[in-house]
């Protein structure tokens, strides 16, 4: 009998971890990832040809062994997997993936499919936004992670949760100054929250370290800020908030936001897995049982960020338990019983997350607030004010006010504006946002080139 | 919904046949209840490529598709938006020496009509459209066609049916329909029932259940087209284009992106839902690039597809039913209603106030399909497969 054809897409912590637990059960999997290296968004690495070094340490800070023991384990795997890198994965059909691979149309079969693609950046708007030096939190660190660059010399950071001190603190380490680190969350939320924190302490504590560093360079942190505009004319030149209803004017060339992340979750939807909205997480998540099974879609298996954001440690987690449930699905005998201890420790994830994501909420009522003419899509240009009169014709569902006004309708396809403009639609509207719907996933999930797209028809 | 479930017309379906329907009944002053499963003007009629062309069409459907034209060309003030719609001509292009012969034929057969067709050999296009690929060996221009937004016209009829006096009853399945003693009750999935001496059947993918309740048994097949739209590319390409055959249909919009489909995605059972297939969008896309080769390296940012149905000869059935006096059908569009949506609307309304019409649609009857009655009108299209084949392209438009 041949071997089934297992392919994990995605090659950071979920995927590397499930690639290799498959790999110890006597598997080759094929490991589709759109990076030349491995490592996801958390740990990226530079291109290996590009001519510029930073150790570990200097990239990743506190986490800098993990990310080596997941290259680590990469090469000790190499040989034995199919890793194809430089591959977008754009389209699923019933059993194969289309993938763009070097500019190549590739169909990838599969009778078992890991997806692990992890998260983009969650983005509210303001007025400002779509000004040259505006950068989402995860777009500044590959710009230093893989680019070996600085969004600019003078950066302020906007934004609520982990990402936003770690992103500031690697910046200010890399030589950039930080004009300021500026969050919507406060820090009476965080209090409030200190017992479900308590459940990875050291992951807490880390968090911690790195407000204190920048503190202790004399960066200005500031909490319970009410973000109101990014000034500037040919770029941006200044951000301004309100703290304690007080104006507060930071100058900087460049601006950094994100209020946490949202799962990429398309291709999970391309092959029919089913949805449920997570109060906690504030967004649309496949469902999945312990180990990630999709619910919905037999054969697929969902982990790390892909499958509600759980942050590396737990991706780690969930890429072995991914795999142990395809090992379970083919019945096949294993080799060792880690899958219990990953288990149990997803489950302090869990409840380490849960008070995360209630510390550092997505700041809904900016979208209530919004002025009428900011921009909500940037693709397509499409103001806050165009999203509400749709509303106010009576279009209550997402997908409908997409069809009516372009909203997501460019090149993210609503990556970037879907949650906001779901915040904005459901406050017009005053019901709960989960009842607007979410933006349909539509394929190629991401830009294809149409000669690409024709390969072998061409 | 407000008040009474007694109309003078009960339509079934609020795609743009129905919402069109509803609209011209409502401004002769009939009252009329719409009944729509999901939201009007969101299924077929709504994610449609967007084409207005009266070019190419089985002769059958010209006085209506021309009659169409006709509200086309005044709609803002018959829907409140002109739904982006633009006058760009049409191109229907020849890529082998057979196609020549279905062009000329077709030119040939509708040269009374006053399309102000042109037939044009590979040097009037090297001329007219350079930017077309050296495999169009030949083409007809059809100066009067054009392109519009289906996803604004089609919900915009529903909205203006609603202002002119009809009631639109969202989100209200049909699960039966009986006449008796000429009124017929009309039953939705969530217990009610309306009534009305006329009934029009405008239920898109799913009419042939409807016309099957009233003995008239139409086999639609599902038809399923698949477009995609690059990235805003800058604007280059006028007209619409069309290819004998049918599989490919092209045009840009002015802010420049480019919507071309071709083939068919999957429907699944019950064709609630559709979804588009990777190998389609792959041969399309190689069929778009050797007619525009201009368009090689813009990106396809997405591709979907929606429900329509086909009959056996690939013409609507629009009219009067053989069966049960007070039932108008108009459905069947096999995925070309979008520019007769307007004219339907505007012939029912017609054949239900005054019991006649001045627009000839004696060869779209049901009867071609289930015998008796103008048996053999059916048949000019027939006609046309005979002698010019596959003269009503296939596909969306």
């Amino acid at each position: 009998m041949s071997q089934p054809r297992i392919v994990i897409v995605g090659a950071g912590p979920a995927g590397v971890r499930a690639a290799e637990r498959l790999v110890d059960h006597g598997f080759r999997p094929i490991l589709l990832d759109e990076a030349p290296r491995v490592g996801g968004r958390i740990y990226q690495q530079a291109p290996e040809a590009a001519g510029f070094r930073r150790s570990a340490k200097a990239l990743y800070g506190f986490e800098a062994g993990k990310a080596e023991r997941l290259f680590a384990t990469h090469e000790r795997i190499r040989e034995s997997i199919e890793h194809r890198a430089g591959a977008l994965v754009f389209d699923v059909a019933d059993d194969r993936l289309i993938a763009l691979i070097e500019g190549k149309r590739h169909e990838i079969g599969f009778d078992r499919l890991i997806l692990a693609p992890g998260a983009m950046d969650r983005v509210m708007p303001l007025p400002g936004w779509t000004l040259p030096g505006v950068f989402t939190l995860g777009a500044a660190q590959i710009a230093l992670k893989h680019q070996g660059c600085a969004i600019g010399h003078h950066v302020a950071f906007l934004g609520a949760g982990p990402l936003l001190y770690l992103t500031a603190y690697q910046y200010a380490k890399a030589g950039v100054t930080v004009a300021a680190v500026v969050s919507s969350a406060s820090l009476y939320s965080l209090a409030g929250n200190l017992l479900g924190l308590a459940a990875q302490p050291a992951t807490a504590a880390k968090g911690m370290a790195y407000l204190a560093k920048l503190r202790s360079w004399g960066i200005p942190v500031i909490g319970a800020a009410r973000p109101s505009r990014l000034l500037g004319r040919d770029t941006v030149e200044a951000l301004e908030v309100l703290v304690d209803g007080r104006i507060r004017t930071t100058p900087c060339d460049a601006v950094a936001l994100g209020y946490g992340l949202n799962s990429e979750t398309q291709l999970a939807e391309l092959c029919g897995a089913r949805f449920a909205y997570d109060r906690d997480q504030q967004q649309w998540i496949p469902e999945i049982d312990a180990y990630g099974r999709s619910v919905g879609r037999e054969g697929l298996y969902l982990a790390g960020d892909g499958a509600g954001i759980g942050g590396a440690d737990a991706a780690e987690l969930r890429g072995v338990l991914a795999a142990e449930a395809v090992l379970q699905d083919l019945d096949l005998p294993r080799r060792d019983d880690n899958a219990d201890s990953a288990l149990r420790q997803l489950t302090r994830w869990r409840q380490f997350r849960g008070a995360l994501d209630r510390a550092f909420p997505f700041p809904r009522q900016l979208a209530k607030d919004l002025p009428d003419e900011t921009i909500l899509c940037r693709c397509e240009n499409v103001t806050t004010g165009e999203v509400r009169s749709a509303a106010d014709r009576g279009l209550r569902e997402i997908n409908r006010v997409k069809a009516a006004t372009r909203l997501g309708m460019g090149r993210c396809q609503g990556r970037i504006c879907g949650p906001a403009g779901a915040e904005v639609l459901a406050a017009r509207l005053g019901v709960s946002v989960d009842s607007v719907g979410r933006l349909r996933a539509q394929p190629p999930i991401k830009p294809v080139p149409i000669a690409a797209l024709a390969g072998a028809h061409e | 919904m407000s008040g009474s479930r007694h109309a003078d017309v009960i339509v079934i379906g609020g795609g743009i046949i129905g919402c069109s329907t509803a609209l011209h009944l409502a401004k002769m002053h009939r009252s009329v209840i719409l009944l729509e499963r999901d939201q009007a003007g969101v299924r077929a009629s709504g994610v449609n490529f967007g084409g207005v062309r009266q070019h190419g069409r089985a002769l059958a459907e010209i006085p209506l598709s021309m009659r169409a034209r006709r509200i086309w060309a005044d709609l803002a003030n018959l829907i409140g938006t002109d739904g982006e719609f633009m006058v760009t001509g049409h191109l229907r292009l020849a890529r082998k020496e057979s196609d020549i012969a279905v062009l000329q034929s077709h030119f040939k057969a509708v040269s009374e009509c006053g399309l102000g067709l042109e037939f044009l050999d590979r040097s009037d296009i090297d001329r007219r459209f350079p930017w077309l690929g050296p495999d169009i060996i030949a083409a007809t221009h059809c100066p009067t066609d054009g392109q519009a937004n289906p996803r604004l016209v089609s919900p915009a009829f529903g909205m203006a049916a609603r202002r002119a006096g009809a009631t639109l009853v969202e989100g209200a399945e049909v699960i039966r329909a009986v006449e008796d003693g000429g009124v017929f009750t009309v039953s939705t999935r969530d217990g009610l029932t309306y009534e009305a001496p006329n009934l029009v059947n405008a239920a898109g993918a799913w009419a042939d259940t409807v016309a099957d309740w009233f003995g008239e048994r139409v086999t639609l097949k599902p038809e399923v087209p698949q477009v995609m739209v690059t990235e805003p590319a800058p604007y280059r390409y006028g007209p619409v284009l069309g290819v004998v055959g049918g599989d490919l249909y092209f045009r840009q919009i002015p802010r420049g992106n480019v919507i071309f489909g071709g083939g068919e995605g999957r429907t699944e059972p019950g064709h609630n839902r559709s979804r588009p297939l990777p190998e389609i969008a792959s041969r399309t896309a190689a069929e778009a690039c050797r007619i525009v080769p201009g368009i090689r390296n813009l990106n396809v940012i997405r591709t979907w597809t929606g429900v329509d149905g086909d009959t056996p000869d690939g013409s609507p059935v629009v009219g009067p039913s053989t069966t049960t006096p007070g039932l108008f059908h108009g459905f069947g569009f096999c995925g070309h209603g979008f520019q007769l949506g307007p004219g339907v609307g505007a012939v029912l309304a017609d054949l239900i106030v005054d019991g006649k019409s001045d627009t000839d649609i004696h060869g779209l009857g049901v009867a071609r399909f289930v015998g008796g009655g103008q048996g053999t009108a059916m048949t000019v299209a027939e006609e046309a497969h005979r002698t010019a084949p596959a003269v009503n392209d296939a596909g969306s438009d």
